[in-house]
């Protein structure tokens, strides 16, 4: 019996429905979990994703054909029931249910358990098969609270103004860009942005209430920045534009950031935990809680991961998919699209 | 603990000197005098002997994190660090602890003498009492030295501005050979005492490599033309009728080099010599990788005497008649010196001189470095001749001007992640060369490890294409298609009986990427070996 969800060189793929999940090469039908550039590609005929991943494509991916779903919502094709549920990930990210004759997958995209106050919280879907990623699936990653790394956040922004510095905080355009904008401290200064961040947090403004920013342009003087904040994308770091921002201070919001070599070979002056994934104890009670028996890890840490699920007597293996779970967020693809 | 955690948090999260030396500086005004030798001697590698060997620490960390042994492996191998994954996968403690550095310093050095399951309590029950730096620190305490980009006179720098002390005496006074747990810190820093002064060395002075042209130093018969020995930089001491022996890296190697304790007849006490110290044999000057094998150990046994005898190259004199001469110009120190070896010459001991070339003009001394290699020499020095000796790196006065590179293009075939500040990426590379086998086919032959010299931009490539080109994995290596082709730059070659291409290269590194170039086109271990002088 062929499989619901089966991995082929296009992507994750429903042979009943003649469906792909998150597909890697153009296809005709794909339904997308959210719009990060490894999950959401180019040049397939039909997409299908939240409503609020909606808008968030189509600036990144110009004038496609796109159908917007709400959450719960199922839709019925050739007799396979699908329906989107909240990832938490980012604004607009789903988990994709898949159903038919009684057989329910689930496949992830991204995902944290924790609510950002931004993209509506990670919500469990009960399900026989779990497609999920494990991008931090190492018990070396426990996060912690948001609340408490904002904190931090904030107080390193407070000492550098105090200090007569810019503080410059790179998060990749998409998603922590917007998750950093609405925790941070408006009250402390003006929050200023690159022009990707810009755009991007313009596309989400009407879904999310978030804090007033400020565009940087030629006019913009460096002195006008002394003592603010600028939200940038990482690959924006070491560039002409970040130097000219003199005297400044570089921070970063990072799952890699648990790890001091991550900071240092970044050369980056500070580092924040704050992942937009879940860590080691999320992914193994997300998954316990969706009551799945099988378990298929897609990117990140695989092959440790699902030996460790096996261990505790899961139906576990890995796929390969190209997602891009081993870059760090920092490269991912995103961010050099947008700029 | 605290203070020093959060020390150690500063130095690591920052990569500007200023805001090191400013950490640092704080520190010292405000820790304890007990305190602060053992911050001195942490961040000069003198650490209490190891107390506990790795594989028990691992398995006593990973009964706290109640994870399988496999998985803890898992995680260090990728995290890179043993005392970072240690503090990551422990979970983390409600309770804090007051005790000061040295307290826990006196506890690790009391704890090498306990039984096994004293070492594995004292441990978990610390762990679970400290917060993830602290952890972190605690470990790194018991195993391994910090790299946290503080080198020696940065921390004097920092000590010297929080006591008010003048930098180069306190850089004198921290050298050799002290004891964190028998000294204080008023006779460490504070006191004067000649006594002390018996076997300390001067702090050495380095050169910075020449940039630009030569010619712009100026009138060439100011300088003195010298090779640069490619061995160990060494200081030797002869006081009071004691010989010592310091490398470079502040290293008290006396009995690793037994050839020097004839000097004790021959050259009168209150003599400091900096010279190179190098394999001689058959009246040829040996390779580093001859010298290599005196590095190593700590007995030096019969044979290798026999095999890889040492001299002493000297090129400068910085003691003479008990009284420092560090001062006077390098030409007067240098006739010093000639006047000491011709002195004794006739003695049959392992003592040479480094000679100085006449050269009357800047061609001449191109001409002269074109020797190098035939010499066995990396280039050569240059040095003022009414320099002063200097402490540490200081531009002006002396200049390497070492050899180009020797450069050959060769193939990626293994890949390992980085380690410690390069975890996620693989940026650790194995080049092959082509050669024939015996049935005259060509294959790729593994002739040299190097991980520096790529932009972080072509580590990413270089990274993703390893990802996606891997054939197969051995535990942390990657073995990859052959499809890249780089040029690898080295300083010097020779043959080795090591090495499975017979040939052993010193300092290989990426050149740069050959995108142009298709594997085919990569050089041969014939190719390599007619670089040998
Ligand atoms: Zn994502
Ligand atoms: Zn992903």
């Amino acid at each position: 019996m062929i499989p619901l969800l089966a991995f082929n060189d296009n992507g994750i793929y429903c042979e009943q429905a003649n469906v792909y999940l998150d597909p890697w090469k153009p296809v005709k039908n794909a339904i997308i979990t959210h719009g990060h550039a490894d999950h959401s590609r180019w040049g397939h005929q039909n997409y299908m994703t939240h409503i609020s991943n909606v808008p968030i494509i189509k600036h990144r991916l110009g004038d496609i054909n796109v159908t917007g779903k709400e959450w719960n919502e199922s839709f019925t094709i050739n007799n396979v029931k699908f329906s989107l549920h909240p990832a938490g990930h980012i604004i607009g990210s789903s988990q994709i249910r898949v159903e038919y004759k009684g057989e329910v997958w689930v496949f992830t995209g991204d995902y944290k358990t924790e609510d950002d106050g931004v993209s509506v919280p990670y919500e469990v879907v009960k399900c026989n098969t779990f497609i999920t990623e494990c991008t931090f699936g190492l018990p070396a990653f426990k996060w912690t609270p948001q609340a408490e790394v904002m904190c931090n956040i904030n107080n390193w922004w407070a000492e550098n103004k105090a200090d007569k510095k810019t503080s410059i905080l790179f998060g990749y355009s998409l998603g922590k860009a917007q998750r950093l904008l609405k925790h941070l401290d408006a009250n402390i200064g003006t929050i200023y942005t690159h022009g990707a961040i810009e755009n991007m947090t313009n596309i989400i403004r009407p879904m999310v209430e978030l804090p007033p920013t400020t565009l940087i342009t030629r006019e913009t003087k460096k002195e006008d920045l002394l003592g603010n904040i600028v939200l940038a994308p990482p690959s924006a770091h070491g560039s002409t534009w970040i130097r000219k921002m003199t005297p400044f201070v570089t921070g970063t919001a990072s799952g890699w950031m648990a790890f001091r070599g991550a900071r240092r070979r970044r050369a980056i002056d500070k580092g924040f935990v704050l992942s937009d994934h879940c860590d080691w104890f999320a992914l193994l009670e997300s998954i316990k809680a969706t009551g799945a028996e099988k378990i298929i890890c897609t990117h990140g840490y695989t092959e440790v991961f699902s030996r460790y699920l096996r261990e505790l007597g899961y139906d576990a293996r890995t796929e390969k998919t190209q997602y891009e779970g081993e870059l760090t967020e920092n490269e991912k693809v995103a961010d050099s699209e947008i700029i | 603990m605290k203070n020093f955690a959060t020390l150690i948090k500063q130095l690591d999260s920052s990569n500007k000197t200023s805001v090191k030396v400013e950490a640092l500086t704080a520190y010292f005004c405000t820790a304890s005098p007990e305190d602060k030798v053992w911050t001195i001697a942490i961040l000069s590698h003198r650490r209490p002997p190891r107390p506990v060997n790795t594989t028990l620490l691992r398995i006593w960390a990973n009964e706290l994190a109640n994870i399988p042994m496999w998985l803890f492996e898992e995680s260090y191998h990728i995290v890179g660090d043993l005392a970072e994954t240690i503090a990551l996968i422990i979970p983390a403690s409600n309770q804090h602890s007051d005790k000061s550095l040295s307290e826990f310093l006196q506890e690790i050095i009391q704890l090498k003498k306990k039984t096994d399951d004293e070492k594995r309590s004292y441990l978990q029950k610390n762990w679970l009492t400290l917060n993830y730096y602290e952890r972190f620190v605690f470990t790194k305490l018991i195993t391994g030295s910090f790299r946290i980009g503080v080198s020696q006179k940065l921390m004097t720098r920092a000590l010297a501005k929080a006591e008010n002390l003048d930098e180069d005496i306190l850089a004198y006074k921290l050298m050799g050979n002290w004891d964190p747990n028998k000294i204080s810190f008023q006779e460490l820093v504070l006191d004067e005492k000649s006594s002390d002064y018996l076997s300390k060395p001067y702090p050495f002075y380095l050169a910075y490599p020449i940039d630009g042209e030569v010619s712009n130093l100026g009138n060439v018969e100011d300088w003195a033309v010298e090779h640069k020995w490619d061995g160990i930089r060494s200081q030797t001491i002869i006081r009071d009728n004691q010989l010592f022996v310091w490398s470079r890296g502040e290293e008290l190697v006396t009995d690793k080099y037994p050839e020097f304790q004839s000097f004790i007849h021959v050259i009168p006490s209150g003599t400091v010599i900096d010279a190179e110290i190098l394999v001689f044999a058959n009246n040829n000057i040996g390779t580093f990788n001859d010298l290599q094998a005196r590095i190593g150990r700590k007995t030096v046994s019969a044979n290798l005497l026999k095999n890889n005898p040492v001299i002493l190259k000297a090129y400068d004199l910085l003691e003479w008649q008990g009284e420092d001469i560090r001062n006077q110009p390098y030409e007067h120190r240098r006739l010093l010196l000639e006047a000491l070896y011709k002195n004794i010459q006739h003695h049959n001991i392992p003592f040479h001189l480094s000679e100085r070339k006449t050269c009357n003009s800047w061609q001449e001394v191109e001409n002269e470095r074109m020797l190098a290699r035939e010499m066995r020499s990396e280039g050569l020095m240059l040095k003022r001749k009414d320099s002063t000796y200097q402490v540490g790196r200081k531009k002006g006065s002396w200049w390497k001007w070492k050899l180009e590179p020797l450069v050959i293009d060769a193939v990626l075939t293994y890949a390992m992640r980085g380690s410690g500040r390069r975890t996620n990426l693989f940026t650790d590379y194995t080049f092959a060369l082509w050669q024939n086998n015996e049935n005259g086919e060509r294959e790729l032959v593994t002739f040299a490890k190097a991980y520096s010299g790529l932009t972080d931009a072509e580590f990413r490539k270089v990274d993703n294409f390893i990802k996606k080109n891997t054939i197969d994995k051995f535990g942390p290596v990657r073995s990859v298609k052959p499809q890249l082709v780089f040029e690898i730059g080295f300083e010097g070659i020779s043959l080795s009986k090591r090495h499975k291409s017979g040939i052993a290269t010193r300092f290989p590194r990426i050149m740069r990427w050959r995108q142009d170039k298709k594997i085919e086109e990569a050089n041969t271990i014939d190719d390599l070996k007619d670089m040998i002088v």
